[in-house]
């Protein structure tokens, strides 16, 4: 904002900057919000009233999806499958700075829009909500997920704080969802106030870091770190950072469901509907890995622009303290959220546990990707794919589990693992999805979860065997194998449960078959946790493209 | 890394190969289809059986071509000590992962025992009632595990079907089992994946420091990194592409691993963490990956309860094939890829094998169970394999003779062979009077020989092949690896000689309970029937192969020493080249190596009629 400029050359630039820069690339956002728009306004005409509300959302997600489509297909040239060579990451900042658009931007919107129909789907076959909750909960829904967008786009912390509370308030909502029901509006109540709190603690952070550097803007941000020479200057600004970082760092654990900060999930999730505990653990999870890929290479890396190498290496101190932290919160939420799980008795509750600690392992590879940042570019960026191949796959992983314990639930009219005893003997297809989708979370060739938890391991090797911060590395190595053994301890006692105990004499419902429509939903959600741990070629080429917003 | 896709037409073992990997598992998939209707059980057995039958006429074409005539390309050339038939599709390129398959001297008899097994397995299995389509879906996905890890060449596929075995025989214990059968299941399924956790990160780790572009072009081709079914300008170009990289190119192809291991100036020497070396590192966690599936003592308690519980086909499987995957992991893997370290860790290896074969002879001689006691003879048995493969590298501490090191690997894989044969028809010949009587207990058996004369007979034949006799194939293997250590340590060689006492003792003894004496005193003697023919089936193919072993011992060789030579001898000359640094100093070790190599071409010819190699 050059201050000679009169008002009028502003207000031009700043309509250029929104017509033909910014809004070209906001396209799946508009649409979901024009979605949510039209969504209240059925509500309002009685004619509009017998619309559904689920297929509307469905439409409007759609279109969302294409445009998604349509922006990594700018990106990658159509050509990126058969090349790898060096991929553009293609960064533009939009509205003034608020926002960023690249190819993680491109790749989590794609992600988050393809999750959105799978979802809608999910719903519609499962019956929750029914008609009379659909418009609320899908406006919740769709809302929620254009917060998320925002996540993965965020180039200023304002922009991060406030796509976090547009992420987290429709999803407290959600939570409460079932309304009759007295743990869902306590896990709802929960979850707001511990919301609430984090919000306060990031805030308080956030104004931190503002103060000492002058801007919330990250690359500027970057740039006055830089300039800032060693953290342990005197005058107590480099505390004043520190705290700032770790109270920010602490919002984002808060979303993350991260280890100490995770104590609303498995709540949440037990309380609330299975359908919300799906949308809470794929899409909460990938924006806010999203959000913390941006802080972390937000602060801890320059913008491209001139002097590139010389701020890099001056940031190296940054970075220290940004992979100190997001490691010691993996190692942290993967053990717990592992060794917890172990005693779970509620499907949900298991999950819950499961996803704080896939979150750990995710948050391994962000770990590796900052700490290599500074040492091989390359390496960073094929460690950054490594995280978004994960959250790839772990979209299917998920929603396959939730699908499944949300369609037995209507089946068997119960939650608990020991309700699935000897499915095995009435049901055996869907028992051989449920035991895909397990195993593949505990990360067992040859299927989707063990690629992507391999890609993880291997970029935390490659930055051992880069010296990249190596005794933290090391032991995240240490710890993520060992989490692999604990965790086939859980995974594994519900597919026990299912085969090898005896059916409890009590049942009278039988579980659906697997030629069905919700037996179909299944499948179509199984399907890709087997084939994309066989060829994974083309989703990692997608993830490779995201990972070169590192660059 | 630019190299072109290479057609299937220039590979002619493609086919044939991938059949016999895949084939169980395609007919697995059909199963799961309600093509078979609900019920009919027997046809569904009848697939199984003729699948694995199948897969087994398949791999004899391609291992024994002298049955169906040489000559057609694919089939194995005896006698070639390279890998044969290799197989090379790109899989996933930003990782250079590769469908790379091959087999060797080493491989190819694995192969040949798992299909073989397989059969008698599926034959074996008939008597199991209890949900029998998934079991034979398991079972089938089980035997493409099994042969997928004796074929691939390219670590990352390797460490998949490793791990791909592990889920059906979770299932296959934990179902089919016996009473306590789910607490072996999870302990077998917990040992094997710590073990496999170590060794992924021990992949990682040698994946991240090997770099291709060090090879020369010769090793390139040798190790099928480049392809040398490429001609001409296509081969150069990709030579090129590979020399000119801006940056290292990493890889899992094992066979480049082990050249790169090998090379003077090996990535993997470099020190890595706490004073080790990173070949150290990459050894210890891959040893510790295989010899809990050995299994070696201290990590052994999993087998015996593993076997315990599983129905008598899946014991068969599990002492005939999955033990061996350990012992061909070390020899494939852990040497070639690691050499320093395995000459530093000579002892520790040695060390296992010697305290395994003489626990598991004394853990033996405890058992009241009949089952359980001959799982512990396997531990026991397995200590051969590790003391054979250990003193490989031993003797170079004093001196370059590897013709005891040959003698102790090829004795080690005979007995891997040898031990698949007599203790398949072990827990084979324990499950036939399990069927009839429903009790192990030693102490409750005897008098079989006058109930059921043809079977007792059969049963001491194959219980004397697991007791080393002469004559029958579990000797050969003993005493090769007894010879062998001989020169590493005096005292290693007297304890595994002491120990074919120990094994005779609990052999004999058991024999002496089980067959001999009055009459049978315990439950259910009336059910003592005669074997029926498919019991028959089963049993005199293994034991008219424990004596042909015996008596013609270098049908194996013939097959497994010249690459296992040529293995050590690689090896020998790497050691000496580090030792005393100076890798030009061929020619006068060259000498030594030919008189050592006499005594163990003599041992060879000795055994064999038509010449060993």
């Amino acid at each position: 904002m050059n201050p000679d400029r009169n008002l009028g050359a502003l207000l031009d630039g700043t309509l250029h900057d929104t017509l033909a820069v910014s809004l070209p690339h906001f396209r799946p956002e508009l649409c979901l919000a024009a979605t949510i728009v039209l969504l209240l306004l059925c509500r309002m005409l009685p004619l509009l009233r017998r619309v559904d509300s689920g297929f509307l959302a469905l439409g409007g997600v759609l279109f969302s999806l294409f445009f998604a489509w349509d922006d990594v297909l700018a990106l990658g040239g159509g050509a990126w499958a058969s090349s790898l060579g060096d991929l553009l990451a293609g960064r533009k900042e939009l509205f003034g700075g608020l926002l960023a658009f690249d190819s993680l931007t491109a790749y989590i919107r794609l992600l988050l829009a393809g999750f959105l129909v799978l979802f809608i789907l999910f719903t519609k076959v499962s019956g929750i909500p029914d008609s009379e909750d659909g418009a609320d909960f899908y406006t919740l829904v769709l809302g929620a997920t254009l917060g998320m967008c925002l996540m993965a786009s965020a180039n200023h912390l304002l922009m991060v704080f406030m796509a976090v509370e547009m992420a987290s308030v429709p999803s407290y909502a959600l939570a409460g969802l079932l309304k009759g029901r007295k743990a869902s509006s306590e896990a709802a109540l929960k979850y707001a106030v511990y919301g609430a709190g984090a919000a306060g603690i990031m805030l308080y952070g956030l104004s931190l870091l503002a103060g000492v550097l002058g801007t919330c803007h990250m690359p500027t941000m970057a740039r006055e770190l830089a300039s800032l020479g060693s953290m342990w200057m005197p005058g107590g600004t480099g505390m004043a950072l520190a705290i700032g970082g770790l109270l920010v760092a602490a919002g984002l654990a808060f979303k993350l469901s991260a280890v100490p900060f995770h104590f609303w999930c498995p709540d949440v999730f037990a309380g609330a509907a299975a359908e919300v505990g799906a949308f809470l653990s794929v899409a909460s999870k990938a924006a806010a890995i999203a959000l913390l890929l941006r802080v972390a290479f937000g602060l801890g890396t320059p913008a491209p622009g001139a002097d590139h190498d010389g701020t890099l290496a001056a940031l190296g101190e940054t970075r220290h303290f940004i992979v100190g932290i997001v490691a010691l919160l993996a190692a942290l939420t993967c053990t717990l959220g592992n060794l917890a799980a172990y005693g779970q008795t509620n499907m949900k509750r298991l999950l819950a546990y499961s996803t704080i600690a896939h979150a750990g392992y995710l948050m391994m590879g962000v770990a590796a990707a900052v700490a290599l940042a500074g040492r091989d570019a390359g390496a960073s960026r094929s460690a950054v794919a490594a995280v978004c191949f994960y959250l790839g796959t772990y979209v299917f992983m998920n929603l396959a589990a939730f699908a499944i314990v949300a369609l037995l639930r209507n089946s068997l009219r119960s939650e608990e693992i020991a309700s699935y005893a000897g499915l095995i003997r009435t049901n055996p297809g869907i028992v051989v999805a449920t035991g895909i989708v397990l195993v593949s979370l505990i990360g067992l060739p040859p299927l989707a979860g063990f690629i992507s938890k391999f890609l993880v391991f291997s970029s935390v090797m490659e930055a051992v065997s880069l010296d990249a911060e190596r005794p933290l590395m090391l032991v995240l190595l240490v710890v993520g194998g060992i989490n692999t053994v604990i965790s086939l301890f859980y995974y594994l006692r519900v597919l026990k449960v299912m085969t090898f105990d005896p059916p409890p004499a009590e049942r009278t419902a039988d579980a659906f078959p697997l030629v069905s429509i919700p037996g179909a939903l299944v499948t179509a959600l199984v399907v890709p946790v087997v084939s994309l741990g066989i060829f994974w070629s083309g989703l990692y080429a997608f993830a490779r493209l995201a990972g070169a917003f590192a660059s | 890394m630019g190299i072109a896709p290479t057609l299937a037409v220039t590979q002619p073992a493609f086919w044939p190969l991938t059949l016999i990997l895949f084939l169980p598992a395609i007919v697995a998939g059909i199963l799961a289809l309600p093509i078979i209707p609900r019920g009919k059980d027997d046809s569904v057995r009848w697939v199984g059986l003729a699948t694995t039958i199948a897969v087994f006429i398949l791999s004899l074409w391609m291992a024994v071509p002298a049955i169906f005539g040489a000559g057609s390309p694919g089939q194995f050339a005896v006698g070639d000590a390279g890998m044969q038939a290799v197989v090379k599709q790109p899989w996933i390129p930003a990782f250079h992962i590769e469908y790379l398959l091959g087999v060797d001297g080493i491989s190819m008899p694995l192969v040949l025992l798992t299909t073989f097994l397989s059969v008698l397995a599926a034959a074996a299995s008939w008597p199991i009632e209890k949900h029998v389509r998934p079991y034979w879906i398991l079972f089938l996905l089980l035997e493409t595990g099994m042969i997928g890890v004796f074929v691939s060449l390219d670590f990352f596929l390797f460490y998949v079907f490793w791990e791909v075995m592990l889920l059906p025989m979770y299932f296959l214990i934990g179902i089919w089992g016996g009473p306590r059968r789910e607490y072996a299941a999870i302990k077998f399924f917990l040992y094997t994946l710590a073990g496999s956790v170590l060794m992924l990160l021990a992949i990682l780790m040698l994946y991240f420091a090997s770099d291709v572009r060090t090879l020369s072009d010769d090793q390139l081709l040798a190790t099928h990194v480049v392809s040398p079914v490429l001609e001409g300008a296509d081969r150069a170009a990709a030579l090129t592409a590979v020399h000119s990289a801006p940056k290292p190119i990493h890889t899992f192809n094992l066979l480049a691993l082990a050249a790169i291991g090998q090379s003077p100036a090996s990535p993997f020497a470099a020190t890595s963490f706490w004073g080790m070396t990173l070949e150290s590192w990459a050894f210890l966690l891959l040893l510790i990956g295989f010899v809990i599936k050995v299994p070696v003592v201290p990590v052994h308690t999993w087998l015996p309860d593993a076997h315990v519980e599983a129905p008598t086909p899946i014991s068969m499987i599990l002492a005939g094939v999955l033990l061996k995957l350990g012992g061909y992991g070390i020899l494939r893997i852990c040497y070639p890829i690691c050499p320093g370290a395995g000459l530093s860790f000579a002892w520790l290896v040695c060390g296992l094998g010697v305290v395994s074969m003489v626990y598991g002879a004394f853990a033996a001689l405890a058992q009241k169970d009949f089952k359980r006691m001959v799982a512990y003879s396997s531990v026991s048995h397995m200590g051969y394999v590790m003391l054979g493969l250990g003193v490989w590298s031993a003797v170079a501490g004093h001196e370059y003779q590897w013709d005891a090191w040959a003698q102790g690997v090829n004795g080690a894989m005979f007995q891997m062979l040898a031990h698949g044969i007599s203790s398949a028809g072990m827990f084979f010949m324990v499950g036939v009077l399990y069927d009839r009587v429903h009790h192990r207990n030693l102490e409750e058996f005897g008098g079989i020989f006058n109930r059921m004369p043809l079977y007792a007979s059969l049963a001491v034949a194959i219980f004397f092949a697991g007791l080393g006799l002469p004559g029958l194939c579990g000797f050969i293997g003993e005493v090769l690896v007894t010879l062998s250590s001989w020169n590493y340590s005096r005292l290693l060689a007297v304890c595994s000689a002491f120990t074919v006492i120990l094994t005779a003792a609990y052999i004999l003894w058991a024999i002496q309970r089980v067959y001999l004496g009055a009459e049978y005193k315990g439950p259910h003697g009336d059910h003592l029937t005669p074997m029926t023919r498919r019991e028959l089936a089963i049993a005199v193919p293994l034991v008219v192969l424990a004596i042909v072993f015996g008596v013609a011992p270098q049908l194996i060789f013939n097959y497994i020493t010249p690459t296992v030579n040529r293995q050590v001898e690689t090896l020998a000359e790497w050691t000496r080249s580090i030792h005393d640094g100076h890798p030009a100093a061929a020619g006068a070790a060259a000498a030594a190596t030919d008189e050592g190599s006499v005594g163990f071409q003599a041992a060879i010819d000795s055994f064999s009629v038509g010449g060993g190699r």
